[in-house]
């Protein structure tokens, strides 16, 4: 047990062998952080190959047999027109989703580092959305879409304006998804905003209020600046968010009407557990996984040392 | 940090910065806050709304915002619907059980991580950060058929296992380990403690605030937790809430809005009320994570 502290003794303590100590923490080590690993390598690591191996096999999920076909299914895929939509969904939702949280975000989170009595209480409400379940807050968004009697209806009223019907309108079913995902991830980016505002160094600002900058001039030349690699995280967390998201797509819309809303994610979905194409689920995994590892590279290769909770 | 503590003792004129200047700046300061938590905050409003209006009501155009003549029927209405009381049971259990196995394996992970030394670790901390690049939605289907294999769909074990292992936890809690004052750890040493008495009475206690914050992130992560419930369970008495609700939208929606509503309440009223209890861990947690690393 007097190794117990490998960190702050190895070197120092007498007694076994470097070489003997080494194997017994290394023993200790599979005993404590083994079954960690095992699982990662059972539901992460093997999965990916899995998906890579399925994306070249036909198989159906019941037939004895997984049939070798080489590209086919890549092949099948590309020349879609389903999955040419399905990409521009993916696309369009995250050029949405990711500039309306950031700028609403910003935009709020400028607000509330200002001192105003309760401000506390609107930052409360303003994150409550991002902690709830993204399915039953769904449920609430299909009520106040409801071209009859939803909230959207009763608010234009006053004004003679009739709300188009959201969620069956091949046209307003992608703004509407984008507006429901805005709504519930603008906290997330202003609780990160609002950090980052507080970590900008006051002195800063002393110094360029010496220097006899105005309120714009401190905002573009020190908030700014100061924000910048904030806000480079949180557009790849947005990216990676707004790519991941399947229960609002799944409750609002099922990825309709006829594949207006569909994302790579739901795509995937759909293949694997409706249509029962294995293959073709494997090809849209082995797109989206390829598509999140390179954003990711770009995030370790440009923010070094940090870590989200990738929810 | 310590130049933040310098400044700290002109905080009076720092402040000022902070302060809007002119009276009518103030005013609008204050109109924007109310505008955007009427905007933000309306569609949970009526939420709560329609769970208190009689069906005839729900039906009235253009609807009303506050109830007319408020009833409480909705809710019983729902939860006989559909088999609330088992989504609660199912989604807090598999929630229990997968943060409390997440804890553990972050934290014997961390610990070995930090404590131990041995041919290897930088590969394997590697993997482990690895792991965080493969997010769960794109190894549903190979997860899927191995839990076919291994005949546990619509089970436990199912909704469970894939929660457990932990990339997240065992970086943060290593953070918090390698933050830790030596001298602690060498007095336990000195006590003559062994790794796991370590580990549970000096390290974990130190590490609370950690611990209490990613412990609530999974809690939120495992307890909203949609597409893997939703193709692993295939019987009404295993669904979790969030699969519950979306199927009660499918059998009740458009017609019975108001015990819609009041369903969709169950589900977030647990987590919402974990946010207000817990709201500074969580926030203060995942800004952390940003601003810090």
């Amino acid at each position: 047990m007097a190794q117990a502290l490998g960190r702050s003794s190895a070197a120092a303590t007498p007694g076994p062998s470097r070489v003997q100590r080494e194997w017994r923490d290394w023993l200790l080590f599979i005993l404590l952080a083994g079954p960690n690993l095992l699982m990662f390598a059972i539901f992460n690591y093997r999965p990916l190959i899995y998906n890579a191996w399925l994306s070249f096999h036909e198989w159906d999920f019941l037939a004895p047999v997984k049939i070798y076909v080489g590209f086919e299914n890549y092949v099948d895929v590309l020349t879609d027109p389903h999955f040419h939509r399905v990409v521009r969904n993916t696309l369009v939702l995250m050029g949405g989703g990711v500039c309306f949280t950031l700028i609403f975000g910003l935009a709020l989170a400028l607000l509330l580092n200002q001192r105003l009595a309760g401000r506390d209480a609107a930052r409360s409400v303003l994150f409550a959305p991002y902690m709830l379940s993204g399915a039953a807050i769904a449920v609430v968004w299909v009520y106040i879409f409801d071209p009859t009697y939803g909230l959207l209806r009763t608010l234009l009223s006053p004004f003679n304006l009739v709300p188009p019907n959201w969620l069956r309108d091949s046209a307003w079913a992608m703004p509407a998804v984008i507006i429901v995902y805005t709504w519930k991830h603008l906290g997330y980016t202003m609780v990160i905003f609002l950090a980052g505002l507080q970590a900008i160094p006051r002195e800063l600002y002393e110094a360029a209020t010496t220097d006899g900058a105005n309120a714009w001039e401190r905002f573009r030349h020190v908030t700014i600046p100061g924000l910048a690699p904030i806000t480079f995280f949180l557009l790849i967390t947005g990216i990676l968010a707004s790519f991941q998201t399947f229960d609002l797509i799944h409750v609002l819309t099922r990825g309709g009407p006829v594949d207006a809303t569909s994302n790579l994610l739901y795509y995937l979905y759909e293949q694997g557990f409706i249509g029962f194409h294995a293959g073709q689920a494997g090809v849209a995994a082995v797109f989206q996984f390829l598509f999140l590892f390179v954003v990711t590279l770009i995030q370790i290769r440009y923010v070094e040392r940090r870590v989200t909770y990738s929810a | 940090m310590a130049a933040a503590r310098q400044v700290g003792g002109q905080a009076t004129s720092a402040a000022s910065r902070a302060r809007l200047a002119s009276t009518p700046l103030r005013l609008a300061g204050y109109a924007a806050m109310l505008v955007a938590v009427a905007v933000i905050g309306l569609p949970l409003g009526w939420l709560l709304s329609a769970t208190f209006k009689e069906t005839s009501e729900i039906y009235l155009i253009p609807a009303t915002l506050i109830p007319r003549s408020p009833t409480l029927a909705n809710y019983p209405l729902a939860w006989n619907a559909a088999p609330f009381g088992l989504y609660y049971i199912n989604t807090t259990f598999v929630t229990v059980v997968s943060v409390f196995g997440k804890l553990t394996m972050g934290a014997t992970t961390a610990y070995a991580l930090v404590m131990l030394r041995f041919p290897g670790k930088n590969l394997i901390f590697a993997l482990i950060l690895g792991a965080l690049m493969i997010p769960p939605q794109v190894v549903v289907v190979p997860n899927y058929i191995l839990f076919a294999d291994w005949g546990l769909i619509n089970t436990y074990t199912a909704l469970i296992l894939p929660h457990v292992p932990t990339a997240v936890g065992a970086f943060l809690l290593r953070q918090a380990f390698l933050a830790l004052p030596r001298e602690i750890l060498d007095a336990a040493k000195v006590d003559g403690a062994g790794h796991l008495r370590t580990l549970w009475a000096i390290m974990l206690p130190l590490s609370m605030p950690v611990l209490v914050t990613f412990g609530l992130l999974a809690t939120q992560d495992v307890w909203n937790d949609f597409l893997w419930p939703l193709i692993i369970t295939n019987t009404d008495n295993m669904r979790t809430l969030p699969i519950g609700i979306s199927r009660m939208l499918d059998q009740e929606g458009n017609t019975q809005w108001g015990v819609v509503m009041a369903g969709a309440l169950y589900v977030i009223l647990p987590l919402l009320v974990v946010f207000l209890w817990a709201q500074r861990h969580i926030v203060e947690g995942i800004a952390a994570g940003a601003v810090k690393g």
